[in-house]
């Protein structure tokens, strides 16, 4: 991407912005800043597609440390290499340690602390609001690509993941292997119709 | 020489914690508590509590926690980098690889058939909170008489709210924080 200073730094300035404000909103663990992060980068800023985003949350979710910190990693490369990818993960860490750092000296008080135990519990509703608000628009659109096994990869995840506790590394390799299959079917579908 | 044990050990834990979240609590069990005693477990346990209450993974939060107690706000750094510092080199050598490859066609149909996947994961997190929210407690708790109906409107109320007005999701987040809170406060 080749941009003239200014609008650079303004680029990377909202980079960190966003990603401090996505970290420091992120109750409830990693496939929550995912649902906000399409939010922010796809929708209001429109600086990567949906299906970006998608696979950003799959490799995310295959590497090693926390879905969030790795999602602003390869974000921040997408948008400016390893600056972008600093400058990211900079602003995705700093919150939660601020807020360790705080915490840990008022723990006591924070844990016995009624209003902020009921804003908690409360505030869970607004979030899972929101993951299925984004769940509903990708749905829509996995629906709308009309193929059954688009599909059917979809239903059976979300069964093997939320009632049988499948882990999400296994879906995530079964579902490169059923890919791999379909393309190697494909060749040789095309192949076929040719001769 | 406190200070490169520490990083070594939560470069381990950030190293291995594949899977995120709760995969990384074994292991800085092993790494932090039982191994070296920098932390005991009660203190332990208070740390996956606040990280289940703030933003912020227990990687993190266990990292910054440790370092400060140690050595301040250098040790917090120091324990952090390291947590973070695996992620970031595996990160971008497979954010270099997908933004060079990605655009193939063998790479794409076997993304096209990823993404439903990362949908369904994302709506089976989604599904967990929910409960969680609206009966605190797992799929076992779903009943009837365990509804919190605050926290079902809230959740209703929000759904509507993002899908017709496109409000800014962080304010949905808080605002059920804040309305809720005064709900309970008054009922």
């Amino acid at each position: 991407m080749k941009t003239n200073g200014k609008s650079k730094g303004k680029m990377l300035w909202q980079l960190f912005a966003s990603t401090f404000i996505l970290s420091a909103s992120t109750f409830g663990g990693g496939f929550v800043i995912v649902s906000l992060m399409k939010e922010k980068f796809v929708e209001k800023l429109k600086w990567i597609d949906e299906e970006e985003m998608l696979d950003i949350t799959a490799i995310a979710q295959s590497s090693p440390g926390p879905i969030p910190i790795n999602a602003s990693i390869i974000l921040g490369y997408r948008m400016h290499g390893l600056v972008g990818a600093l400058v990211a993960v900079l602003g995705t860490t700093l919150p939660p340690v601020i807020i360790i750092s705080i915490i840990a000296v008022f723990y006591d008080w924070f844990r016995e602390n009624k209003y902020i135990s009921v804003a908690l519990q409360v505030m869970r509703a607004g979030v899972a609001a929101v993951i299925f608000d984004v769940v509903w628009k990708l749905t829509e659109n996995v629906v709308a690509t009309k193929r059954i096994l688009y599909m059917a990869v979809m239903i059976i995840a979300f069964i093997a993941t939320f009632f049988l506790g499948v882990s999400a590394m296994i879906i995530i390799f079964a579902c490169i292997i059923i890919g791999v299959a379909d393309f190697l079917l494909n060749i040789k579908g095309r192949k076929e119709t040719k001769g | 020489m406190i200070l490169l044990q520490l990083f070594i050990s939560f470069f381990q834990v950030g190293l291995f914690s594949v899977g995120g979240g709760y995969a990384a609590i074994p292991l800085i069990q092993s790494q932090i508590v039982d191994m070296r005693g920098l932390m005991t477990l009660e203190e332990f346990t208070d740390l996956i509590t606040i990280a289940e209450m703030t933003p912020g993974s227990i990687a993190i939060n266990s990292a910054t926690f440790v370092g400060t107690r140690i050595a301040g706000p250098a040790g917090a750094a120091i324990c952090t980098l390291g947590c973070i510092l695996p992620s970031f080199i595996i990160c971008l050598i497979l954010a270099y690889v997908y933004y060079k490859y990605r655009t193939m066609t063998g790479v794409q149909t076997v993304l096209s058939a990823l993404r439903p996947a990362v949908v369904a994961l994302i709506a089976s997190a989604g599904m967990s909170i929910l409960i969680l929210a609206l009966f605190n407690g797992d799929k076992s708790s779903v009943s009837a008489q365990n509804l919190r109906w605050v926290e079902a409107v809230l959740f209703v109320a929000g759904f509507i709210v993002l899908r017709k007005f496109k409000v800014n999701p962080i304010l949905v987040i808080f605002g059920t924080g804040i309305i809720g809170t005064v709900i309970y406060l008054i009922i």
